[in-house]
């Protein structure tokens, strides 16, 4: 008989907390509302297959050098938790910490990379600016000539930063929670609430209603979608993202290099492919697909900063959905519905907060109220204005 | 790549566009009137629907005129009959 990493099984009549999407997110959430909290009762609700979404999707980026010390803190929570994850979880994740190079391509960005170093060094976020020749030496194939359009003129690196597998995080996370006891249960869309005053009773599903005490929204790209069922509104765009990978190749690059200026970022894969995105592109879309000249432009940028790569052939692009808030900040926390609670907004840059994100959402759904690397990431922030700008300051995202 | 029916000057490509987001979103007439809450809705909510969307475009790279459009967020279609 074949060995399962977690069962299927029917959805139960009711839950303690029902999780809506089986993604990163929603999986480190019931594994931690188990683990942390001995809250076993719970459900993660999938409209497809297990992490079939941008968990599938992503270029597998982590770090914590944010700017802002409410990012910085929640970033650096969840990169420590990376630190321990295939341990945490018995299961081996590819964590590599290659470093993250942030490349400036003008004077404003030098300025707020040597910015963004100093930040990170007083919140404890490892972190160092390098010179051209600093980087050319980390990463020999990359053009660092002055002679560019827009030359390399330094980068931040932050060391500690590397990537996973993320297939395997979630796998990972999906046998320890259901070990746990959690229930996953796929092919199965959330289409409506059981309403009950101020609460929700429950979920209307694609295979019946399923009650809850509790239900915690972590559907990404499809999260304004469960909001207006909600009848409140969240200050989400959704957007297609894109991303593509090489054919393998042997191994030429073991750091991950991003450009913000002249948009592209790459790592190369354990298995040797290498692996690219850059933007969003810029209409609001659920199709899961978008425009190839933004494929076009991050080759482009790509080939200017790594001459090698000209030969290289594109294997495979496709795109996920991501939830974009105005502040490129998540939102974590309480809704208008008492027993209800979000986490979304993660947009470009959320696979890095998935250990963190599931940790610190899963003890705000167990207490009911922030916790305290979530609160500044409420809701509100929107109407006092404490924004938690990184689109803003610092111009990175993934 | 989409291609964008500009109303003034036929379907082209994307890359001569800039995207304007939701249409129909007034500036307040009165902004100083507005509470905080009221305010926030204005800068930062807006419609995200998974189906037929109002939306704005701009043709920059062309006759550097604003159009609404009905475009589906999952298809990516636009209906038919273009209003300036
Ligand atoms: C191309 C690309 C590259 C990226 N690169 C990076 C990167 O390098 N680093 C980084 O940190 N982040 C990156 N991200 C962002 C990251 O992938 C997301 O922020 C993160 O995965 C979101 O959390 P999640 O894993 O829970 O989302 P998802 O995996 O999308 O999970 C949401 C789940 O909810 C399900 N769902 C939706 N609606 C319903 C419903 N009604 N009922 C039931 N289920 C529902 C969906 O099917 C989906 O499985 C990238 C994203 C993309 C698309
Ligand atoms: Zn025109």
């Amino acid at each position: 008989m074949t060995d399962f990493l977690w069962a299927d099984p029917e959805p139960e009549r009711g839950y303690d907390v029902v999780v809506i999407g089986a993604g990163g997110h929603g999986l480190a959430t019931a594994y931690y509302l188990a683990r942390n909290h001995g809250i076993t009762n719970v459900a993660v609700l999938e409209r497809g297959w297990l992490a079939g979404g941008n968990m599938a999707r992503n270029t597998t980026i982590i770090r914590s050098n944010y700017l802002w010390d409410a990012s910085a803190a929640i970033y650096e929570h969840s990169l420590k938790l990376w630190e321990g994850l295939s341990d945490e979880l018995d299961y081996d994740i590819l964590f590599s910490q290659r470093g993250v190079l942030n490349l400036a391509h003008s004077l404003p960005d030098v300025r707020e990379g040597i910015r963004r170093v100093n930040a990170n060094r007083l919140n404890g976020v490892d972190a160092e600016w390098l010179t051209p020749a600093e980087v050319k030496k980390l990463v020999p194939i990359i053009n660092t000539s002055q002679e560019l359009r827009y030359p390399v003129m330094g980068a931040t690196f932050q060391p500690r930063a590397g990537i996973a597998k993320h297939d395997y995080v979630a796998w990972a996370y999906a046998r320890a929670a259901h070990r746990l006891g959690v229930h996953l249960i796929q092919n199965c869309e959330v289409t409506g609430f059981l309403r009950d005053g101020d609460r929700v009773r429950g979920v209307v599903t694609s295979r019946g209603t399923i009650e809850a005490d509790r239900v915690a929204l972590c559907a990404a790209g499809h999260t304004s979608v469960l909001a207006s069922e909600l009848g409140f509104r969240l200050p989400l765009a959704s957007h297609p993202l894109q991303a593509l990978v090489s054919e393998l190749l042997e191994q030429v690059l073991d750091t991950v290099v991003m450009s913000n200026a002249i948009h592209v970022y790459v790592s190369q894969a354990h298995k040797g492919e290498l692996v690219m995105g850059a933007g969003v592109d810029a209409y609001n879309g659920y199709g899961q697909r978008g425009s190839f000249h933004v494929i076009e432009s991050q080759m482009a940028a790509a080939v200017e900063l790594f001459p090698i790569f000209a030969r290289a052939h594109v294997l495979r692009t496709w795109a996920g959905i991501v939830d974009v808030s105005p502040d490129a900040s998540p939102v974590l926390g309480l809704t208008p519905v008492e027993n209800v609670f979000v986490n979304c907004g993660w947009g470009t840059g959320g696979f890095k907060a998935t250990p963190g994100a599931g940790w610190v959402y899963a003890d705000t759904i167990a207490h009911g109220r922030p916790h305290p690397l979530a609160a500044p990431f409420a809701l509100d922030r929107f109407t006092t204005g404490a924004l938690v700008d990184e689109h803003g300051a610092a111009a990175v995202a993934h | 790549m989409l291609s964008v029916p500009c109303p003034w000057c036929g379907p082209r490509d994307e890359t001569e566009f800039k995207y304007g987001g939701q249409a129909h979103v007034a500036y307040p007439s009165d902004p100083a009137a507005l509470s905080d809450a009221e305010w926030a809705s204005y800068l930062f909510l807006r419609d995200n629907p998974k189906g037929w969307f109002a939306e704005r475009w701009f043709h920059s790279a062309g006759c550097r005129r604003w159009f609404d459009v009905v475009r589906h967020t999952v298809t990516y279609e636009f209906a038919p009959g273009v209003t300036p």
